[in-house]
């Protein structure tokens, strides 16, 4: 099935590449997600089964593919009305959708990878492919984003792979040369700790960058900035999904060894100060766009600390990830149409936007309380969770300072949606103002109700999926 | 000899720390291409043939030659001007330089590994350091990607020392070579080149908070 899907994705996005006509183009995306999906499916099928030696769909993995899944399908809507609003010639629109079948498909395979190495070079392949849609508009200021994400990605790159240099040290002397996550595991106390901890080290800070942690997070936040909205989605949902599947990974090998509690450390710093970045940005900047992105950074900080923390936390930091994914991808899809409405991402220019556009800025209303995890939405549930493992770990002084800054993060991020939705904006033209069908936003009301009904009512496959991956790290 | 040949190349870190002219930090790149060319043909002796003469042809062809041509030509295209422009005066790089080495020759002290031939670690980790200090510390857009070339080299040493037992990490590391070069310098750079002549630093900075 993997090697299908493989030589299918490069079929499919060479023939992306070089077609010009439109209807095949259409033709060949449905083909994608037909494969996309039937391999979510045949995982889901087939629990655990290992193809090419190298491909492993375990749980984390399973869970991972079918939020890829879903999220990809709206994904392609909106980029492809995205294309049709710009009138984008053949070979943009070729290019654009070539490299989000490149990104797609790199993704769910760096999730289903048991094999350290070859997760790398599926980061490397989303890197390469997330520069393809940064740049997409060819002008100066997306040439900076593009340039200060390649540079820290192939940097962050290079760091995974000192990372696994040193891992392969650690085992030099346990004797075992197969860098595959099974034995890794399985070998775990044979390691020799201090290239464990060098390699941890480093590793970690290599795929900071995709999850948009403290250090590297910076490139992501311009990257998701400039990029076309549907691809900058995929940037702060699917794409940050790799950075935590990799971290996860290498997590659960630290995890069987004496220095977890050393692990745990390092990852708590990551987390508070990745939170801490993100309220003193959110509570200054006037770029809305800019508002989702580090909104997206404040909670993989959170999910981080729910990892550290064990117990309860490390089912929360899980659940929280696939409700995040949903709930900000369809913030970014909506922020399509707000730019349509308004042509500025600036809050000043904004405003009014239950008057032009009622249906999305009901979106974006229950996205706002998704984001900031109030109740109804879903990510509040995941969030309690995580503060109740923080609480039944004895870190009170975190969980305090934690909600200090969260008061901060709703704070900043409310007086800026709430600017857009209710308060009149005073430079807008309203002759010029563009009418949107309702239909629009169909997808996003989808993803947000999936994500209120997941944390809610979780079908049973889902709560025993995430149980099955969280005994990796326990 | 591997000795010699790695300290050398510790000691071009030294020269890169206080070099002025662009054209200095090519030659460097050069003459580390050919020290890491030695090094790795003294070392990898128990990786087949085959395997041994594309890591080569890729040390020599990729980094000596092909790399720092590229970068010439486009220095002279765009036609930069051929000073670093450094933030801290070379004296102080030097010292930082020095310290950099001198913390991780102490660093691997520490280590209690025999399996481990310690050399190829300092070396390996402190031009890695020094890479990461020549991005933050140099001004123009080119001297970022030296500096990340010289990274790419300090890991390329650090994989030589498992090479022996893992020759899959060595080409994984010249997978990574080629992948960021191309990447880094034929697309972005050439691009930048275009748009902007003489990149600054200075001319990105409009992305911000």
């Amino acid at each position: 099935m993997i090697s299908v899907f493989l030589i299918g994705t490069l079929l499919i996005s060479c023939g992306l590449f070089f077609n010009r006509s439109k209807v095949f183009n259409y033709l060949l995306i449905v083909a994608f997600i037909a494969l996309l999906l039937g391999m979510s499916i045949y995982g889901f099928l087939n629990p655990g089964f290992t193809q090419l030696r190298y491909f492993k769909v375990d749980s984390l993995g399973l869970l991972m593919l079918m939020a890829i899944g879903i999220v990809s399908i709206p994904a392609f809507y909106h980029g492809y009305r995205y294309i049709a609003t710009h009138n984008e010639t053949p070979h943009s629109r070729g290019l654009f959708f070539a490299a989000m079948v490149l990104l797609i498909s790199a993704c769910s395979m760096a999730y289903i990878s048991n094999h350290i190495a070859v997760t790398w070079i599926f980061v490397e392949i989303t890197t390469l492919s997330a520069s393809a849609l940064i740049y997409h508009h060819r002008n100066i200021r997306a040439l900076e984003g593009v340039w200060k994400y390649v540079f820290l990605c192939a940097i962050s790159i290079t760091f995974i792979y000192v990372g696994i240099l040193f891992l392969s040290l650690s085992f030099k002397q346990a004797g075992i040369n197969d860098l595959s996550f099974e034995v890794l595991y399985q070998h775990s106390d044979k390691l020799n700790p201090f290239w464990l901890k060098l390699s941890f080290l480093f590793i970690f800070t290599g795929f900071t960058a995709k999850l948009g942690l403290v250090p590297m997070y910076t490139a992501g936040i311009d990257a998701k900035d400039k990029a076309p909205s549907p691809a900058g989605a995929l940037l702060a949902s699917v794409l940050m999904n790799v950075g935590f599947v990799g971290i996860y990974r290498i997590y659960a090998v630290v995890a069987q060894t004496p220095i977890k509690a050393w692990a745990n450390t390092v990852i708590i710093i990551a987390a508070l100060l990745t939170i801490f970045v993100a309220a003193v940005y959110m509570t200054r900047i006037k770029n809305i766009k800019r508002l989702f992105a580090y909104s997206g950074i404040e909670h993989m900080g959170l999910v981080m600390l729910g990892l550290a923390t064990g117990g309860i936390g490390v089912y929360a930091a899980i659940l929280h990830i696939i409700l995040h994914t949903f709930a900000k991808s369809s913030l970014f899809f909506q922020y399509n149409s707000i730019y349509r409405i308004y042509q500025s991402k600036s809050v000043y220019d904004l405003g009014n936007y239950f008057k032009y556009y009622k249906a999305g800025a009901i979106v974006v209303l229950i996205g706002f309380f998704s984001a900031t995890a109030m109740p109804p939405s879903g990510l509040f549930v995941s969030e309690f969770l995580i503060f109740q493992s923080l609480f039944e770990s004895h870190h009170t002084a975190i969980l305090l300072f934690v909600l200090l800054l969260l008061t901060l993060i709703i704070f900043g991020f409310g007086t800026n949606v709430f600017k857009l939705l209710f308060l009149p904006s005073l430079t807008i033209d309203e002759e010029k103002v563009v009418k949107i069908s309702a239909r629009e936003s169909f997808s996003q009301y989808v993803l947000l109700a999936l994500s209120i009904y997941l944390a809610y009512n979780p079908p049973s496959f889902l709560v025993l999926l995430i149980q099955d991956a969280v005994k990796l790290v326990q | 000899m591997t000795d010699i040949l790695l300290i050398a190349m510790a000691m071009t870190l030294l020269y890169l720390s206080i070099a002025n002219r662009l054209y200095t930090y090519l030659r460097i790149l050069v003459l580390q291409g050919f020290i890491i060319f030695g090094t790795t043909y003294l070392t990898l002796t128990e990786v087949n043939t085959l395997n041994l003469i594309l890591i080569l042809i890729e040390t020599i062809g990729f980094k000596a030659i092909a790399v720092p041509w590229f970068m010439n030509y486009i220095i002279k295209r765009n036609k930069i001007t051929r000073e670093a422009e450094p933030y801290l005066p070379n004296f102080i790089s030097l010292i930082i330089v020095t310290l950099i080495i001198v913390a991780t020759i102490i660093l691997s002290v520490s280590i209690n590994d025999h399996n481990l031939d310690k050399t190829y670690f300092v070396v390996a980790v402190s031009t890695l350091f020094t890479g990461l200090y020549l991005i933050v510390s140099r001004k123009k857009i080119i001297t970022h990607v030296i500096g990340y070339l010289v990274i790419e080299n300090g890991v390329f040493v650090l994989s030589l020392a498992v090479g022996n037992e893992m020759p899959m990490l060595v080409n994984l590391g010249i997978m990574l070579d080629i992948f960021a070069s191309v990447l880094i310098l034929g697309v972005f750079f050439n691009k930048i080149g275009d748009v902007i002549k003489d990149p600054d630093v200075d001319l990105l900075r409009n992305l911000k908070d």
